[in-house]
């Protein structure tokens, strides 16, 4: 049966990165260490550390500028695109939008690399420009098409004849977008925004390629981050199988896996709740 | 009587100044798109030729082509294709045609949705885990496109799953009426009328794995390896991990290179969408329900 293969991969994921992570859980993990210490020094001889809070750090960096970025820009895109424009030009805009979506993550981190990297260091002085702002401003380019379908789909969903209604009763078109139209698919704008931001936790190869990669609490947009994502694409090819560093990093898999799926599982109720009204 | 009012003209510029302003966004939003391509263009055009796509890497990967790369993309591609297709269509036609209303189908959504959304470095994990070390194919061809089927999948289920909607219900209800049963409607009306929206979903999944770099980097794609896969299990070089390796592992590599190696695989990607989009308007344009 087809239907229920999506359940058991899903399981499956659970329960395969969990089994490599376990080990580590029950033994060397600290939770107030893993939480609260900024050292992630997993190759350290003597004395190895399992801090992720640099890395969550990162992360939540990274995605938050990301969001800064893409929310206002894709919920504009979607409004234009769904509301203003008609015919061929709106055509050609999703199809540009999409577009975007399908260049590789691997191509996003080159082009972070190769022409962000020398522009920022230009544009703002600095030395490095590999760095949050980089990464952030990457990963919001990437985030916002999906954002940007999600929305519109949204807006699309709200029935013409709360439209008609408005404008029967001598709103302008603007009135109508930002009283009914809006107010009405808030819940998919929602869900659009909340399935961006998992979009951005989670990428990996722009984000290890753009952001610098070293360990720090950033203070700054112009500082280098190192994101969890990237730490295992970094480092997993490094250990040896069923070392602690190894486990650790299924570890910081789980983590991420549970985060994903909670940020899902919002955007999914988020957008029932519109349908059962 | 019919005059504008001030309030009339003045609502009249608020809504220009902000339809303006969102097609400004929607205008920025896109532009990155156009430049990055010209820059790719303009940079990496020049290194490719016919010996830059079917010559071997040499003298440390900074010098030659990337034939071994462009032939285990395509075979990473083609085994996860024959792995997820099958898998994805029977999913979409049991969801779609006979999946009663009820929590299990729920969880089945629900469990789409969220393969969809885990990161790609938690698949790799999973492929890791699960297929390099469980199941004992240890890094090879097969690993790395079980794990880019499992991570597609949802892209065949969902599109699929779309285009078996898009056919109506009173194309199923006269065939019902005509006495054939549940799967010989499928097999003979819905199936007929929906394979090339399917088509379409399988072409997009091609272009999404061919791009796919974090699942394949510890499931089995090398970073060198000069010669061309044999089996399923062996390694095999893959474009977006090269590109990878060469942008950043590789020193001395001429600047052109990378450009060279970025345009082809985002051009693959590219024609790849642009012949799906291209099939889903020609075919709404031949529907005739």
């Amino acid at each position: 049966m087809g239907g229920v293969s999506a359940i058991i991969f899903i399981i499956g994921i659970f329960i395969f990165i969990t089994k490599e992570g376990l080990p580590f859980l029950l033994g060397r993990f600290e939770i107030a260490e893993f939480f609260t210490s900024p050292r992630w020094r997993p190759t350290s001889e003597h004395n190895p550390t399992y801090g992720a809070l640099a890395l969550i750090a990162g992360t939540a960096s990274v995605t938050g500028l990301a969001m800064l970025i893409a929310v206002p820009f894709s919920l504009g895109a979607a409004i234009y695109i769904g509301e203003f424009a008609t015919g061929r030009t709106r055509e050609i805009l999703k199809v540009l939008v999409e577009l975007l979506a399908a260049i590789p993550s691997v191509v996003w981190g080159f082009i972070g690399l190769s022409i962000m990297n020398p522009l920022i260091i230009k544009l703002f002085n600095v030395p490095v420009g590999l760095n949050v702002l980089n990464a952030g401003f990457i990963l919001g380019l990437m985030a916002a098409p999906i954002m940007t379908t999600i929305a519109e789909d949204s807006l699309k969903a709200v029935p013409d004849t709360y439209r008609e209604a408005a404008e029967a009763m001598g709103a302008t078109r603007w009135q109508v977008i930002l009283r009914v139209v809006i107010p009405a698919a808030k819940n998919g704008l929602v869900a659009a925004v909340l399935l961006g931001v998992g979009r951005g936790f989670g990428e990996t190869m722009a984000v290890l390629m753009a952001s610098g990669h070293s360990i720090n609490l950033p203070t700054s947009i112009f500082d280098s981050v190192r994101a969890l994502t990237a730490t295992i694409a970094a480092e997993l090819g490094e250990t040896a199988v069923g070392s602690d560093h190894y486990r650790a990093l299924f570890t910081l898999g789980i983590f991420l896996f549970l985060i994903t799926f909670i940020i899902n599982l919002t955007a999914d109720l988020v957008v029932r709740g519109i349908r059962k009204k | 009587m019919f005059e504008a009012t001030e309030l009339n003209i003045r609502n009249h510029k608020v809504e220009r100044l902000w339809g303006l302003l969102f097609l400004l966004m929607t205008v920025l939003l896109i532009l990155p798109v156009l430049v990055i391509l010209g820059v790719l263009v303009y940079k990496g055009g020049p290194i490719i030729s016919v010996d830059f796509l079917f010559t071997e890497p040499k003298d440390g990967m900074t010098a030659g082509g990337i034939f071994p790369a462009l032939v285990g993309t395509i075979w990473l591609v083609a085994v996860a294709l024959l792995a997820s297709v099958p898998v994805g269509v029977a999913a979409a036609l049991y969801l779609s045609e006979y999946a009663p209303d009820n929590w299990l189908t729920r969880m089945i959504n629900l469990a789409i949705i969220n393969l969809a959304g885990v990161p790609s470095i938690v698949h790799a994990l999973f492929g890791v885990g699960a297929f390099v070390l469980f199941f004992r194919f240890g890094t090879s061809i097969l690993a790395a496109s079980l794990t880019l089927a499992i991570m597609t999948l949802p892209v065949v289920i969902v599109a699929t799953r779309e285009s078996l909607q898009a056919v109506p219900h009173a194309f199923r209800e006269a065939c019902w009426n005509m006495g054939a049963s549940r799967w010989q409607t499928i097999r003979h009306v819905v199936l007929p009328n929906s394979i090339s929206g399917i088509l379409t979903g399988v072409i997009l999944e091609v272009s999404r794995t061919a791009g796919e770099t974090a699942p394949i980097m510890f499931t089995g794609a090398a970073f060198f390896l000069p010669f061309l896969p044999q089996s399923v299990f062996d390694q095999t070089m893959a474009m977006s991990l090269h590109l990878f390796v060469i942008s950043t592992q590789v020193p001395g590599v001429p600047e052109a290179m990378p450009f060279g190696v970025a345009l082809v695989l985002i051009g693959m990607v590219l024609a790849m969408n642009a012949v799906s989009i291209g099939f889903r308007m020609y075919l709404r344009g031949k529907k005739k329900w």
